[in-house]
């Protein structure tokens, strides 16, 4: 079990929806192992997002076993799993949701913050992101000043700064254009290689699952497909 | 982190400007509309001691009971000694004797018949003694408008509207028609010897001011006086050292089987003073009270709009692994730093409009044109001790409970669900 970043089994979300109850997750049981670089992939509503936000510690499943990182979460209090986030794992959204009244360099530094690290080291450490995300130039520059792939790529180096075990990434190119879409990809897969950082992702966008080694298609919470592709790079060359 | 927090609340208008602004103009008004509305009260307060009740008042108990009819038939006797006894037993008090009057003041033409008649009341005060009291509690000097200060007996100053109701000039006879102590007529010649204008509407329309000895003399009063009138010497009416003062004196010179017997009453107890005294003592707490009311229910609201907006910066920051304590946490020190920064530029412009309006004063004499108020008609701020706090403290409270209350929201909806509205 513990050579699994993620283990999931029978995995159940539901949510009330009036009389009736929206089965999110269905009976999920998934394993991702470090390093990994996968999606789950899917129409809207198949339940990815629900899936990241539980793999994620910032939703519990109504039944069945998630194990993020070696810790049952569902029994993980809100201090240990903000404890948790806060050391080994990163998000990257859809929106950046970068914090606006922050410049880039502020926005890199946050999470560092939280973990309490000294000033030198913070600064050395957000001007690495900055260099492996290529915005060094840009960290005095606030997040309106910026374009929809720039800010895609700070908050991709908010997400990597920390150096967590895990980035969950939920629709990160949504906004994009295909550019930029690659761009990101290309950032996201480098860091990957390069620092050991496992990606999970949650998409249905088809330019990100061409970068995906593995691809877990989920239709109406339930597990569809799981499927291991043997090269990841054929994205940048369409 | 705590700069980290600053610098983003310096920086974002809406966390900063808006709660900063709602704090500093409710501070503001606060300070400026307490010490507006101490200065009223403490001008009701003045003026009515100063021309009406003193702080402390001594009279005969049957006196007292008819006070509104000027009673002088039922006058203090044996005066001089009974001032030297008050002045020894309570030092740290001016004690001014006065005869309170009313009557007809007859203007005679050149053959000394009536030429002009207006009804008037008046005070006798010690005008021409070594005694400067007066002088000082009544600022007469400086209220003179013509003419000169009366340093004769029967010198008499009569206020400009009288005089103009009149046309009478200075130097001129006038005739008070009035009663004695004795219930007989009197009909009594005056000098004007000036004119004076003491602000005060109701004073005057029909107000003359006589010398003591003066009227004692024409009102057959020989060492008697109405009233004696007790001042202390910081001008500043002090409710409970006054009751102790009247306790004293009572019970030495208070004999309810006598009602000629002299007996002291405080200020707070004339004139249904005590409702206004009593509302300017929780004043204070009345608005302190409701400004803490009404500006936490708008900082609520506004914490409450401002969070519904910042709820996806909340679901990034628990994303990043901040604990929704942590979060709350800093909402609070923020509304406290909001709070503070409103407050203190709040109370300095309250200050300064009310030092302004200590100083010039807001001229309401058309609006007391026919008011009978002993008020001075230019009514200017009060600023106190009290200034200083009065928005302050509550400020800073309503800020602070405005954030803790629209703050709780973060506690009840799902870290996932903040994401759902921060992805909306």
């Amino acid at each position: 079990m513990n050579d699994k970043i993620i283990e999931t089994e029978k995995l159940l979300k539901e949510y009330p929806m009036g009389h009736a109850v929206l089965k999110a997750l269905n009976n999920v049981s998934l394993s991702f192992d470090y390093g990994e670089f996968a999606g789950v992939v899917g129409p809207s509503g198949s339940g990815k997002t629900t899936f990241l936000n539980i793999a994620g510690t910032l939703d519990s499943p109504t039944s069945g076993l998630c194990r993020v990182l070696g810790q049952n979460i569902e029994s993980l209090s809100s201090r240990n799993a903000a404890e948790l986030r806060t050391k080994s794992i990163g998000f990257i959204f859809q929106t950046f949701n970068l914090l606006p009244a922050y410049t880039v360099f502020e926005n890199i530094e946050f999470p560092l913050l939280l973990l309490k690290i000294g000033k030198d080291e913070r600064k050395k450490m957000v001007a690495d992101a900055l260099k492996w995300v290529g915005l060094s130039d840009r960290s005095d520059s606030f997040p309106k000043d910026l374009s929809g792939g720039e800010c895609q790529r700070v908050a991709i180096a908010r997400a990597v700064v920390k150096k967590p075990k895990l980035i969950l990434a939920d629709e990160p190119t949504a906004n994009l254009d295909a550019e930029n879409s690659h761009n990101i990809m290309r950032t996201m897969r480098n860091l990957n290689k390069e620092l050991g950082i496992t990606f999970i992702f949650a998409t249905h966008d088809e330019k990100v699952m061409r970068y995906l080694k593995r691809k877990i298609t989920l239709v109406d919470g339930k597990v569809d497909n799981d499927q291991i592709t043997e090269e990841s790079d054929k994205g940048e060359k369409l | 982190m705590i700069k980290f927090i600053l610098k983003g609340l310096l920086r974002d208008r809406s966390k900063f400007l808006f709660p900063v602004l709602t704090v500093f103009s409710g501070v503001m008004l606060t300070v400026f509309l307490y010490s507006w509305m101490n200065g009223v009260m403490t001008e009701i307060i003045r003026t009515t001691a100063h021309f009406q009740t003193g702080h402390v008042k001594i009279t005969t108990r049957a006196y007292a009971k008819e006070e509104a009819q000027i009673p002088n038939d039922l006058a203090l006797t044996d005066v001089d000694s009974l001032l030297t006894s008050v002045r020894l037993q309570f030092p740290d008090i001016y004690w001014v004797p006065r005869i309170r009057f009313s009557g007809l003041i007859d203007v005679p033409d050149e053959k000394g018949e009536t030429k002009k008649q207006a009804p008037v009341f008046g005070i006798a005060v010690d005008l021409t003694g070594k005694n400067e009291t007066e002088n000082k509690i009544l600022d007469i000097e400086n209220k003179i408008v013509s003419g000169r200060m009366a340093v004769k007996p029967f010198d008499i100053l009569v206020s400009t509207l009288l005089v103009e109701k009149l046309g009478i000039t200075v130097g001129d006879n006038i005739t008070l028609i009035s009663t004695t102590m004795n219930g007989s007529l009197v009909m009594w010649n005056f000098i004007v010897a000036g004119t004076v204008n003491f602000g005060i509407s109701g004073l005057d329309k029909s107000f003359i001011i006589a010398d003591f000895s003066g009227m004692q003399k024409a009102l057959d009063m020989e060492n008697c006086a109405g009233e004696i009138l007790g001042f202390f010497k910081n001008d500043l009416y002090q409710k409970e050292k006054s009751s102790e003062i009247a306790l004293a004196f009572n019970s030495n010179y208070n004999d309810k089987n006598n009602e000629f017997s002299p007996v002291m009453t405080t200020l707070y107890n004339q004139n249904d003073l005590s409702s206004i005294i009593d509302m300017a003592s929780k004043f204070t707490g009345i608005i302190a009270f409701i400004f803490i009311g009404a500006m936490s229910v708008v900082l609520w609201n506004s914490g409450l709009l401002s969070g519904l907006r910042r709820y996806g910066e909340f679901g990034v920051r628990l994303a990043m692994g901040e604990t929704k304590k942590h979060i709350y946490g800093s909402l609070i020190l923020e509304s406290l730093i909001t709070g503070i920064i409103g407050s203190v530029i709040g109370t300095i412009a309250g200050l300064a409009i009310g030092y302004y309006l200590e100083y010039k004063g807001i001229n309401m004499a058309s609006m007391f044109k026919n008011a009978t108020l002993t008020v001075d008609n230019v009514i200017r701020a009060d600023v106190t001790i009290y200034s200083y706090f009065i928005g302050f403290i509550p400020g800073i409270c309503a800020t602070i409970l405005g954030s803790a209350i629209s703050g709780i929201n973060i506690f009840k909806r799902n870290t996932s669900q903040l994401f759902k509205e921060l992805e909306a």
